[in-house]
C-alpha cells in the first residue's frame, strides 16, 4: 500500500498532492466497489462514501502513529485512509479468502490491529462506547495515544453516545468525537430527527467543548483535527467535530434517495466537491498541472483495479474456515 | 478498448428489473457519476450512474425493457480516443440478448457451503462429539493431601479471585456501579480500592450499556476488563455489546480482534424484588457462539473458575447468585488454584438416576439426592459449573450407567439448559434411556412478588425429588 500520511501537518504542496491522491483513491475505490455490486460480486449491504472524503482525509492527517480509529458501517475509506490494503479491503467485499476478515466479516465488518483500525461495526453507535474504551485504555497505560470515534448524524441520536460522553469527560479520556454529518440518517433529514440540530453542541452538557465544520473542505478538517487532537492528547479530556458533509450515493446500495432532490445533491457535487475543490487550488496555485493530476489519477486508478482483480480472483474461504475463529484457543 | 455497462444489481436480492429511461443516448460523453438510466427493481425506481468515463457507442437495451437480468450489457462506451462507432461492433452481442454475457458475476456469486464437507448432513452430529473430546482432557488441578481448606464465603472467594488476578497482572481492572467507594453493592469487591487504588477499581456511572461497550474497546486495545453487573438484569441493558461486539467480532475480523473481557455479577433470583430483578440468564446468553459461560454454585469453583475466566483470552459470562454468595465453603488454600473452563464436577455419586444442575439449584439437587437416598434410590448430581462450553460428555456418560436424566435449572425451561441436555443426552444415548428426561425450572411466568407466588414458581429441593420419582416410576 502506497498511502501515506505526510509527516507534516501544515498546509503545504505535499500536503495538498497528498489528500488529492488520497482522496482520489477513495472515491474510485468506492465507484468501483459500487460496479462490483451492481455485478453481483458484493453482496448484501454496501454503503459507499462517495462525497464525504475529505472528512476522514483531514482527520487521519492530523493523528500520529499508533492513534486508534474505530468508525460505523460506511467505513471503507477510513481503512485507505488508515493505510490498510486496498485488496484485502476489496477482496472482503466479495467475501473471500484474501480479504482482511478472510470474507467472514463483509463491508461493515472489517479489522487491522497492525493500522490500528478497530472496526467496522454494524450497529448504530456501538462504535462510540467502543472508541471510548479504547482511549480508556490509552489513558489507563498512559501512551501518549488518542483514540478517534466516527459516527453519523444518525448514531447522534443513540443513548450510549452520551453514557460516552459523559465517561468521557468525567475521566478526561483522550478520545476525539467525530461526527460526519451527512444530513441524512438513512432517509431521514437531521431535522427530522434532531431536537438539536447543530450537533457539535451535543457535549454542551458534558462540558465537552465542539464545533462545526466545513468537512467539504480538506484543509477545514485537518486544522480543526490538529486542535481537537492535540487537546485530547494533552490531558484536557475528550473533543467533538461535527463534519458538515454530505454523501452523493443512497444510504446504501438499494436506497433510491428519493427523499432528496437531483438538485440538491447536484450542487454539492458541483459547487462543494472536496475533490474539485483541491485540484483547482493545487492547479491554482501552481503546484502542479492538469498532466501532472492525471497521472496520479491513472495509478489511483492502476490501484483500484487491481484490487478489483484480486477480489475476483482470490478464492472463497475454505470450508473449514466456518469453525475457526469462534474462540481464541487458550 | 470499448467498456460494456452491465445490468446492476441495486438490492441483495434483484435478478432482474426494468430499464425505465436512458439518460443518455448515442454519442453523449459521459463522466462517473453522470446519471445514465433509471431501473425499476421490485422495490423502488434507482438512478444508475456512470463509473467511467467515455462516449455512448451503442445502447443495447431499449427503454422499457422488462426482465432485464443482472449482468447482461446494456450499453457499450468507447474510451477517450476511442472511435465510438468502432467500439458499438466489438462485443459479440446482440441488443435482443438481456441473458448474461459474462457469466463470470455467476459462477463467482457463491451458493455458500452450509455445512463444510458434508452438505446433506445436519451439522448437529459432529459437534458436541468434538465438544466432548476437548472436554475429557480438562481436569481439576490436583489439591495435595494436607492442604489446608479455608472456610470461605461465596462473596469472598471471588473477591480473593479477582485480586489474586489483579496482582498478577496489571493490565486486569474492575469497573462497575458502587464496586470501588461503596465496596460494591453486594460487597464482592471489598477491599479492591484500598489495594489497588481507583485507577483499577472504578466506580461507573449508571451507565450499562455505555461501560460494556467501553469494556469491550479497552478489551481490545490490550486491557483485560471485569465489568460488574450489579445484576444481569441490567446487563439486557448491555447485551448489544455482550453479543454484538464481544462474542462476535473474533470471527468478523478473521481471528484478529480477541476481547479478553469478564461480565460478572448476581443472575436470577433473590428474594421478593419482582420479575424485572429476577431472571435467570443461563439459556440466553450459552446459546451464543463466541461467548464462554459459567455459573458455578460453591466458594472453591467460585474462586477457581472467576480466576480461570480472568485469564480466558475470550469473552466470559461468570454468572453469580445473590442466594449464595453469603454461603460458605471449604476452599483449598493454594497459591494458585485455578480450575478449568468447560469441565462438570460430579458432586455425588449414583447408580439410579442422573441430576444436572448448576448455581443454586446444586444445592437443591444435593438436598434431592440426600432424600431420595432415604427412599432408596441413588442419585449421581452433575454441578455442570460451565454451561459454554457444555461438558455433554460428563452427563452421557452418567446417564448410560443410571439411565434417567432430571434437569434442574432456575430460569424457565422453554428453550432452556434442560431442553438442551436432554436434547443431547437423548441423541447421544436414546438407547440407554429407560424413560424420558424430566426438566424442572421456574414456571412459564414472570416472577412474582408476593411469597406464596414466587415459592410456588421457583424449583427447589421438592421439585427435584418430584422429577426424579417420577423418572424411576417410583410411587
Amino acid at each position: 500500500m502506497a498511502t501515506k500520511r505526510t509527516s507534516s501537518k501544515s498546509t503545504s504542496k505535499d500536503q495538498m498532492l497528498a489528500d488529492y491522491r488520497e482522496m482520489l483513491l477513495m472515491r474510485r475505490f468506492e465507484e468501483k466497489a459500487g460496479q462490483l455490486y451492481g455485478m453481483g460480486l458484493i453482496a448484501g449491504f454496501c454503503h459507499l462514501y462517495i462525497g464525504q472524503e475529505a472528512v476522514v482525509t483531514g482527520i487521519q492527517a492530523a493523528l500520529d502513529e499508533g492513534d486508534q480509529v474505530i468508525t460505523g458501517y460506511r467505513d471503507h475509506a477510513h481503512m485507505l485512509a488508515c493505510g490498510m490494503d486496498p485488496n484485502g479491503v476489496m477482496a472482503e467485499l466479495t467475501g473471500r479468502e484474501g480479504g482482511y476478515s478472510r470474507g467472514k466479516g463483509g463491508s461493515m465488518h472489517m479489522f487491522s490491529r497492525e493500522k490500528n483500525f478497530y472496526g467496522g461495526h454494524g450497529i448504530v453507535g456501538a462504535q462510540v462506547s467502543i472508541g471510548t474504551g479504547l482511549g480508556f485504555a490509552n489513558w489507563y497505560k498512559d501512551n501518549g495515544k488518542i483514540s478517534v470515534a466516527y459516527f453519523g448524524d444518525g448514531a447522534a441520536n443513540q443513548g450510549q453516545v452520551y453514557e460516552s460522553f459523559n465517561m468521557a469527560k468525567l475521566w478526561d479520556l483522550p478520545v476525539v468525537f467525530v461526527i460526519e454529518n451527512n444530513q441524512y440518517a438513512m432517509g431521514t433529514a437531521v431535522k427530522r430527527a434532531s431536537s438539536e440540530t447543530h450537533l457539535y453542541k451535543r457535549g454542551i452538557s458534558f462540558g465537552i467543548p465542539g464545533e462545526e465544520v466545513d468537512g467539504m473542505d480538506v484543509e477545514a478538517v485537518r486544522k480543526a483535527a490538529e486542535k481537537a487532537a492535540k487537546h485530547a492528547r494533552s490531558g484536557k479530556g475528550p473533543y467533538i467535530l461535527e463534519m458538515k458533509t454530505y454523501r452523493y450515493r443512497g444510504h446504501s446500495m438499494s436506497d433510491p434517495a428519493k427523499y432528496r432532490t437531483r438538485d440538491e445533491v447536484d450542487e454539492m457535487r458541483t459547487h462543494h466537491d472536496p475533490i474539485d475543490m483541491v485540484k483547482a487550488k493545487i492547479i491554482d496555485k501552481g503546484w502542479s498541472t492538469e498532466e501532472d493530476l492525471k497521472a496520479i489519477d491513472k495509478e489511483v486508478k492502476a490501484i483500484v483495479n487491481a484490487s478489483a482483480e484480486f477480489a475476483k480472483e482470490s478464492p472463497e474461504p475454505d470450508p473449514s474456515e466456518l469453525y475457526t475463529d469462534v474462540l481464541v484457543e487458550a | 478498448m470499448s467498456i460494456e455497462i452491465l445490468m446492476p444489481a441495486l438490492s441483495p436480492t434483484m435478478e432482474e428489473g426494468t430499464l425505465a429511461k436512458w439518460n443518455i443516448k448515442e454519442g453523449d460523453s459521459v463522466e462517473s457519476g453522470d446519471v445514465i438510466a433509471e431501473i425499476e427493481t421490485d422495490k423502488a425506481t434507482m438512478e444508475v450512474e456512470a463509473v467511467e468515463e467515455g462516449t455512448v457507442a451503442k445502447l443495447l437495451v431499449a427503454e422499457g425493457t422488462e426482465g432485464v437480468k443482472v449482468n447482461a450489457v446494456i450499453a457499450i462506451l468507447a474510451e477517450e480516443g476511442e472511435d465510438a462507432s468502432d467500439a458499438a461492433l466489438t462485443p459479440s452481442v446482440s441488443s435482443a440478448d438481456t441473458s448474461p454475457v459474462n457469466g463470470e458475476g455467476q459462477d463467482a456469486a457463491p451458493s455458500s457451503p452450509a455445512g463444510g464437507e458434508g452438505g446433506a448432513t445436519p451439522a448437529i452430529d459432529e459437534r458436541p462429539a468434538m465438544m466432548a473430546a476437548n472436554v475429557a482432557s480438562l481436569s481439576d488441578p490436583d489439591v495435595p493431601a494436607g492442604t489446608n481448606m479455608v472456610e470461605t464465603t461465596v462473596r469472598d472467594a471471588l473477591r480473593d479471585a479477582m485480586a489474586e488476578e489483579m496482582r498478577r497482572d496489571d493490565t486486569v481492572f474492575v469497573m462497575g456501579e458502587e464496586v470501588a467507594e461503596y465496596q460494591g453493592a453486594y460487597k464482592v469487591t471489598r477491599g479492591l480500592l484500598q489495594e489497588f487504588g481507583p485507577k483499577r477499581v472504578v466506580d461507573t456511572p449508571i451507565t450499562e450499556h455505555g461501560f460494556a461497550g467501553l469494556g469491550v474497546g479497552a478489551a481490545f486495545n490490550g486491557l483485560k476488563p471485569i465489568v460488574e453487573f450489579m445484576t444481569f438484569n441490567f446487563a439486557m441493558q448491555a447485551i448489544d455489546h455482550i453479543i454484538n461486539s464481544a462474542a462476535k467480532t473474533l470471527y468478523m475480523s478473521g481471528g484478529q480482534m480477541g476481547c479478553p473481557i469478564v461480565f460478572r455479577g448476581p443472575n436470577s433470583a433473590a428474594s421478593r424484588v419482582g420479575a424485572q430483578h429476577s431472571q435467570d440468564y443461563s439459556a440466553w446468553y450459552a446459546n451464543v457462539p463466541g461467548l464462554k459461560v459459567i455459573a458455578p454454585w460453591d466458594a472453591a469453583d467460585a474462586k477457581g473458575l472467576l480466576k480461570a475466566a480472568i485469564r480466558d483470552p475470550n469473552p466470559v459470562v461468570f454468572l453469580e447468585h445473590e442466594l449464595v454468595y453469603g454461603e460458605s465453603f471449604d476452599v483449598p488454600e493454594m497459591d494458585d488454584y485455578v480450575l478449568p473452563i468447560g469441565k462438570a464436577k460430579i458432586r455425588r455419586e449414583g447408580t439410579d438416576v442422573t441430576i444436572t444442575a448448576h448455581s443454586r439449584m446444586v444445592g437443591f439437587a444435593l438436598e434431592a439426592a440426600e432424600i431420595l437416598s432415604q427412599e432408596g434410590i441413588s442419585a449421581e448430581v452433575i454441578d455442570l459449573r460451565t454451561l459454554r462450553p457444555l461438558d455433554t460428555d460428563t452427563v452421557v456418560q452418567s446417564v448410560m450407567k443410571t439411565n434417567r436424566l432430571v434437569t434442574a435449572e432456575e430460569g424457565w425451561g422453554r428453550m432452556g439448559v434442560g431442553a438442551e441436555i436432554a436434547a443431547v443426552v437423548t441423541a447421544e444415548a436414546f438407547d440407554y434411556l429407560d424413560a424420558p428426561p424430566a426438566r424442572v425450572h421456574q414456571e412459564d411466568v414472570p416472577l412474582p412478588y408476593a411469597g406464596n407466588l414466587e415459592k410456588l414458581s421457583l424449583p427447589g429441593t421438592e421439585d427435584i425429588v418430584a422429577a426424579a420419582k417420577a423418572v424411576c416410576y417410583a410411587e
